[in-house]
């Protein structure tokens, strides 16, 4: 659905609409005053119905595939590891960096409750932190392919390990151009 | 750690996480802001339908009558408004300065025009709330119109000063855009306001 508010500009445009919407409506209820009913009960349904379908701004086009790049003679490898996860396999010799991505509902994260799902990732952050020797592990962002992006920005990595769902995989696989695999 | 092969600004490490993947939090607080305002303006509607269509209360009541003259002028005064607003933004956004402050400062002007012509409105109306349901409601929603274009012209005020100031950009005027959402939202507000208490 396109948010009617979405800017100033698009404001602007639905001031205007609900102004030619009144006008018709007022015209109708001249005629007939059930007749300017029927206009605004379709009125109200037909602006319903254009932002259902009007296309959200920048929603068609393929977000960015995020590249990344490692010192010669290095093997990097970014592991994804939902919060409750208790083990984590990673590669001999590796450089290793964990994100804990604080996963949240939509509604806890429009209203930003995040807070208890912050503290889910960081408790298991810690815990994978003291079991795996060597390796950094952060929170990351609430959803899981940001996260990465996230991490990527400041880890260069050659591969990237998720402990999570196939849709999480997927995810994650459509936004990096990097190996995708469940670690 | 160097960075990855990607043209994003330099980090100090992942971001906050539920700041980088939403929605700004202060678009996001006037987004909520409005939805409020929808519920009030919601709650004295339903007030109004039913004082009008359950009650079958007339409207106006004889012998009173809705001052339809100004309140026409006032409408043109506020479309006006939106339209100057919508120059001072596309003005910013491009670069002009003195456009943006010339639009946000008609748009003040016509704002404060606005107000103080409802006022006068209001001392020529020749009834007050004591004089029955119609009188109330059409107060109260008139009024509480007023009040939201009373809280815009203080944004406008604060924008136009921050204008003056040179406070705004062609890459930074996020202070306009969400002041334009707020006074378009309230003019959008009065169409529904002046169609229903004036017009039908």
């Amino acid at each position: 659905m396109r948010n009617p508010l979405r800017s100033e500009g698009e404001a602007y445009r639905l001031l205007w609409i609900v102004v030619g919407g009144a006008a018709v409506i007022i015209v109708a209820a001249f005629i007939n005053t059930w007749l300017g009913v029927a206009v605004a009960v379709i009125a109200f349904g037909a602006l319903g119905w254009w932002l259902m379908h009007e296309p959200v701004p920048g929603a068609a086009e393929p977000p960015p595939v995020v590249t990344s790049e490692t010192p010669p003679g290095t093997h990097r490898v970014l592991v994804v590891a939902p919060p409750g996860t208790e083990s984590v396999v990673v590669p001999d010799g590796a450089e290793v960096l964990v994100v804990v991505p604080a996963l949240s509902s939509t509604s806890e994260a429009l209203t930003g409750a995040v807070d208890d799902r912050r503290h889910d990732a960081e408790s298991t952050a810690a815990a994978l932190e003291a079991r795996l020797d060597g390796a950094r592990v952060e929170v990351g962002a609430d959803d899981p392919a940001l996260a990465v992006e996230d991490a990527l920005r400041v880890f260069g990595a050659d591969e990237v390990l998720v402990v999570g769902d196939d849709g999480m995989l997927e995810a994650i696989r459509e936004r990096v151009a990097l190996p995708v695999s469940r670690a | 750690m160097e960075p990855a092969g990607h043209d994003e600004h330099e980090h100090h490490g992942p971001p906050i996480p539920h700041y980088s993947s939403r929605i700004k939090p202060e678009t996001l607080g006037m987004y909520l802001f409005i939805a409020s305002e929808i519920m009030l303006f919601g709650s004295f509607f339903t007030a109004y339908f039913f004082v009008r269509i359950v009650n079958g209360v007339p409207w106006p009541t004889p012998p009173f009558e809705l001052p339809v003259f100004v309140a026409t002028i006032n409408t043109f005064i506020l479309m006006t408004s939106s339209a100057t607003m919508h120059w001072a933004t596309v003005s910013i956004k491009r670069g002009n300065v003195w456009g943006m402050r010339a639009g946000l400062l008609l748009t003040f002007l016509m704002g404060l025009a606005f107000l103080i012509s409802q006022l006068y409105e209001y001392l020529r109306a020749g009834f007050n709330t004591s004089d029955g349901a119609f009188p109330t409601i059409f107060f109260c929603l008139t009024g509480l119109h007023g009040c939201h274009v009373f809280v815009g012209l203080t944004i406008l005020a604060f924008m136009t000063i921050r204008a003056w100031r040179g406070h705004f950009t062609s890459e930074h005027h996020h202070g306009v855009e969400i002041g334009g959402i707020y006074w378009h939202f309230v003019d959008v507000m009065w169409i529904v306001v002046f169609t229903t208490v004036y017009i039908l």
